[in-house]
C-alpha cells in the first residue's frame, strides 16, 4: 500500500494535468537529439520533481525506474563523510545540502567521476547520464562555482538537472549555462481536477456538491498538490463521506503556532513571552525549521491585527529578524525578540 | 605542454564540426580576425598598428564580461602565427580552473622560457610570424596576488621572447607592479547599434525567425554582455526549432509557422524576467494602499515561482525611470529596494522579504 501522492504520480508527460505548455516544451526538449542543461524552479508541492522523473522517462525509457539507493563515503581531511545517492543505469539523484558546507568535495568528486565514465549500455538513446540536484537553492557559492567548469568541461557525459525553489541563489554564471523552466504552483481549479479524478479512481464517496467540497481541500492546502493530496487521504481515511462540514485536518504544528499568534495577540506580558519561549522550543525540538516558525507565526499575525499600520510593522519586524535568522546560529533568540518586537508594535501602534 | 593542450583543442573542435548544432554559437561565431571584431574600434586599431611593426607590448585588457577581450586576443593571434604555428607560440591559461602560484611557477615559467621554433616557409609567407611567444591569462582578476607577484620577475626576464596578455573584468584587482609593466586596452559595453548587427548577422546565418523585437528585447535583458545576449538567443532557438519538429511529427501543419517563430515572451520566460503584469499588479496593489490587495498580490507572485531578486531588479527599474514620482519618493523607494537586495542575499525568506518591500513602497507611494 503506498501513499496516493507516490500510487498516482503521473510517469509519463500525457498524463501530466496542468501546465500544458510547460509538458510540450518538456516533450519537445526529451524528443530532440540535443538536451541542454536544465534548472527547473517553482514553489514546493508544485511539480517539479514530478516533471523531472516524467522528463528522464521520457529520455532513458523505463529503465530509469529501477532505483537503488547507495551510500558514499568521502574522505575529507581524516574526516568521513557519509552521502546517500540515488541511482538508475541513466541517471543519479543527489542532494548535497545535506552536507551542509561540504558540498563542494561531493560535486567535485562525484560528478567528476560519473562524467569521466562514458554510458556502458550503447542501447541506449542517449550518450549521456542525467544527475539531478535537489534542493539547489542551498548550495554554498563554492560548490557552484565547482559546477560551472563541471558543466562546461564534462556536457559530453552529463546533463545537469538542478531543482531549486527559487532561481535567487543561484549565481548568473549558472543561470546563464541552464535552461530555465519554471513551474507555478497549479491553481485551486487545476487541483480540484486533479483531485477529482484520483476520488473516482479511489472510490472515495463525495456528498452531493462535489466541486465544493474539494475545493474547501484544495483551498486549505495553498495551492500545495502534494498538501492537498495527503490531506485528501487522510479525510478519506477518517471520514466515510467527505461533506461540507467535515473538518478538515490541520497539522499539528501549524495549529499550535496558530495558537500561539493568538495568545500573543491577546496577552502582552513578560510571563507570556517565557511561555512563548517553550512553545517555540518543543517546535524546534521537533524539526519545524525556525524559518517556518517565524513565517507561519508572523502571517498568522497579520491576519489577527486589524490596523495597517500595525500590519506594517508587523511585516517590517519580520523582514529584519529573518535576516537575523539567517545571519546568526542560535535561532531562539530571534523568534524570541520578534515575539517581543510585535507584542511592543501591538501595544503601541 | 602547450602543444597537447591545444591538440587536445583543435580534436574537440573537429568532433564539433561533426555535431554542429551542439557547438555554442559564442564559440562559432567567435570573430576569426581582427576586422570581425565589432565596436572595440580603439583597441583594434592599435592592435593593428601592431600587427604590420610586429612589435608587440604587454597588454592588460579590461572591461565587463561579454565585451569581447577573449575574442580579441584570440584573432590578434591567429592573424599573427596563422593556425599552425600558434600551436607551439600561444598558451592560454585560464585562471578559474588553475590558479595560484604553482602554475605560474611552473607551467608559465617553462612556457615562457623556451626559445622561438622557426616557423615554416609557408606559414612565413602568410603571416608577420614575430619572434616572440604569447601567453594569455585570462580571469586575471582571480588569480591570487601572490601568483601575481611571482609573474613580475617572469615578464621582464623573458621579455625578449615572450609577450603577456592579460585579461581582467576589474582592474582593481591586478598588482599594480604588473599593471604598470603592461599597455591597457578599456574595453567598453557594447552599444546596441553594433551588438545589434552581430546578432541579426547570427540570426540570419542560423536562419532563427523571430518576431520583431526580439533581438532588441534580447540586448535589453543582456544589458550590453553580446556572450549572454547570443547564449540567450541560442536556448531560444532551439527551444523554438524542438517545438517546431515536435509539431510536425504530428502532421499539424498550421501549427508550424507559430510555433517555430521566436516570441519576445519566449524570450523574456527563457531569461526568467517577470513579465510586467506581475509588476504592474505589485505597484497598483502599492498604490491601493489596502493591506490585504498587498498580501494577495505577492503571494500569487510568489506562488507563481517568479524569483524575488528578479523582482527587485525589476521593480527598479520600473520605479525609477518612472517621472511620476518625486524625488524624495524615489529616495524612500531605492533604500527599501537595497534593503530587500541585501537581506535577499543574505539567503533570507522570499516571501517575507517581499511583502515588506511592496507595504514600504506602499507606504511612501
Amino acid at each position: 500500500m503506498s501513499l496516493w501522492v507516490d500510487k498516482y504520480r503521473p510517469s509519463t508527460l500525457s498524463q501530466l494535468d496542468y501546465h500544458q505548455d510547460v509538458s510540450k516544451r518538456l516533450e519537445a526538449l526529451a524528443s530532440s537529439g540535443d538536451f541542454p542543461h536544465l534548472l527547473v524552479y517553482g514553489p514546493s508541492g508544485a511539480g517539479k520533481k514530478t516533471r523531472v522523473l516524467v522528463l528522464l522517462r521520457e529520455l532513458f525509457g523505463a529503465g530509469v525506474e529501477k532505483m537503488k539507493i547507495d551510500v558514499r563515503t568521502f574522505q575529507l581531511n581524516s574526516r568521513k563523510l557519509e552521502f546517500n545517492v540515488v541511482s538508475s543505469p541513466y541517471h543519479l539523484e543527489i542532494t548535497p545540502s545535506d552536507l551542509g558546507n561540504n558540498d563542494r568535495v561531493v560535486i567535485q568528486d562525484l560528478l567528476k567521476e560519473v562524467a569521466q565514465t562514458e554510458q556502458v549500455d550503447f542501447s541506449g538513446k542517449h550518450r549521456f547520464k542525467v544527475v539531478v540536484i535537489n534542493e539547489a537553492e542551498s548550495l554554498s557559492r563554492d560548490a557552484q562555482a565547482a559546477l560551472r567548469r563541471t558543466m562546461e568541461k564534462y556536457s559530453k557525459n552529463i546533463r545537469l538537472v538542478l531543482i531549486s525553489n527559487t532561481t535567487s541563489n543561484i549565481i548568473a554564471p549558472i543561470r546563464s549555462r541552464t535552461l530555465l523552466i519554471r513551474i507555478a504552483s497549479p491553481h485551486v481549479d487545476d487541483i480540484v481536477g486533479v483531485l477529482d479524478t484520483l476520488c473516482t479512481k479511489q472510490q472515495v464517496s463525495i456528498a452531493d456538491d462535489r466541486t465544493e467540497v474539494l475545493q474547501r481541500i484544495a483551498l486549505q492546502s495553498k495551492r500545495n498538490l502534494r498538501r492537498a493530496l495527503l490531506l485528501v487521504e487522510a479525510l478519506a481515511m477518517q471520514n466515510e463521506t467527505l461533506t461540507k462540514s467535515t473538518p478538515m485536518i490541520e497539522l499539528d504544528w501549524e495549529s499550535v503556532i496558530k495558537r500561539l499568534a493568538r495568545d500573543i495577540y491577546k496577552d502582552r506580558t513578560v510571563s507570556r513571552i517565557s511561555q512563548c519561549r517553550t512553545v517555540c522550543y518543543e517546535l524546534i525540538s521537533h524539526c519545524i525549521p525556525p524559518r517556518i516558525i517565524l513565517k507561519t507565526l508572523a502571517f498568522e499575525l497579520l491576519h489577527l491585527v486589524q490596523h495597517t499600520k500595525q500590519q506594517e510593522a508587523i511585516i517590517e519586524t519580520a523582514a529584519v529578524f529573518d535576516e537575523r535568522l539567517s545571519l546568526g546560529t542560535k535561532s531562539i533568540y530571534h523568534l524570541e525578540g520578534f515575539i517581543a518586537k510585535s507584542m511592543v508594535v501591538i501595544e503601541t501602534l | 605542454m602547450s602543444a597537447g593542450f591545444f591538440g587536445k583543442r583543435q580534436d574537440v573542435s573537429k568532433s564539433l564540426e561533426q555535431t554542429d548544432r551542439q557547438l555554442p554559437w559564442v564559440e562559432k561565431y567567435r570573430p576569426k580576425n581582427l576586422d570581425e571584431v565589432s565596436a572595440q574600434d580603439h583597441a583594434v586599431t592599435v592592435l593593428k598598428k601592431t600587427l604590420e611593426s610586429a612589435n608587440l607590448p604587454h597588454m592588460l585588457f579590461y572591461g565587463p564580461p561579454g565585451t569581447g577581450k577573449t575574442s580579441t586576443i584570440l584573432a590578434l593571434t591567429k592573424e599573427l602565427y596563422g593556425p599552425h604555428l600558434s600551436k607551439s607560440r600561444v598558451l592560454e591559461l585560464n585562471a578559474s580552473d588553475e590558479r595560484g602560484i604553482s602554475i605560474v611557477r611552473e607551467k608559465v615559467k617553462n612556457f615562457a622560457r623556451l626559445t622561438v621554433s622557426n616557423p615554416s616557409k609557408e606559414d612565413r609567407e602568410k603571416y608577420p610570424c614575430p619572434p616572440y611567444k604569447i601567453i594569455i591569462l585570462d580571469e586575471a582578476d582571480s588569480m591570487t596576488s601572490d601568483a601575481q607577484s611571482a609573474l613580475r620577475r617572469t615578464m621582464e626576464t623573458y621579455s625578449g621572447v615572450t609577450r603577456f596578455c592579460l585579461i581582467c573584468n576589474y582592474i582593481t584587482r591586478i598588482i599594480d607592479p604588473l599593471a604598470s609593466r603592461c599597455s591597457k586596452f578599456r574595453f567598453r559595453p557594447l552599444d546596441n547599434q553594433d551588438a545589434l548587427e552581430r546578432l541579426r548577422h547570427i540570426q540570419e546565418q542560423e536562419n532563427v525567425s523571430i518576431e520583431d523585437g526580439v533581438l532588441e528585447e534580447v540586448l535589453k535583458i543582456a544589458n550590453g554582455d553580446l556572450r549572454k545576449a547570443i547564449t540567450l538567443l541560442q536556448s531560444a532557438a532551439r527551444l523554438h526549432s524542438t517545438l517546431a519538429t515536435a509539431v510536425d511529427e504530428e502532421g499539424d501543419v498550421d501549427a508550424t509557422d507559430t510555433a517555430d517563430r521566436v516570441t519576445i515572451d519566449s524570450i523574456r520566460e527563457i531569461a526568467g524576467s517577470v513579465p510586467k503584469n506581475v509588476l504592474k499588479s505589485l505597484l497598483d496593489a502599492a498604490e491601493s494602499k489596502q493591506f490585504q490587495k498587498i498580501f494577495n498580490s505577492v503571494e500569487d507572485a510568489v506562488m507563481e515561482g517568479w524569483s524575488a531578486v528578479e523582482i527587485v531588479n525589476q521593480l527598479h527599474d520600473e520605479i525609477i525611470l518612472n517621472d511620476s514620482f518625486t524625488s524624495e519618493q524615489k529616495n524612500k523607494f531605492s533604500r527599501a529596494l537595497f534593503e530587500t537586495d541585501a537581506r535577499l542575499t543574505n539567503g533570507t525568506d522570499e516571501h517575507i522579504q517581499l511583502l515588506n518591500l511592496v507595504t514600504k513602497i506602499s507606504e511612501a507611494v
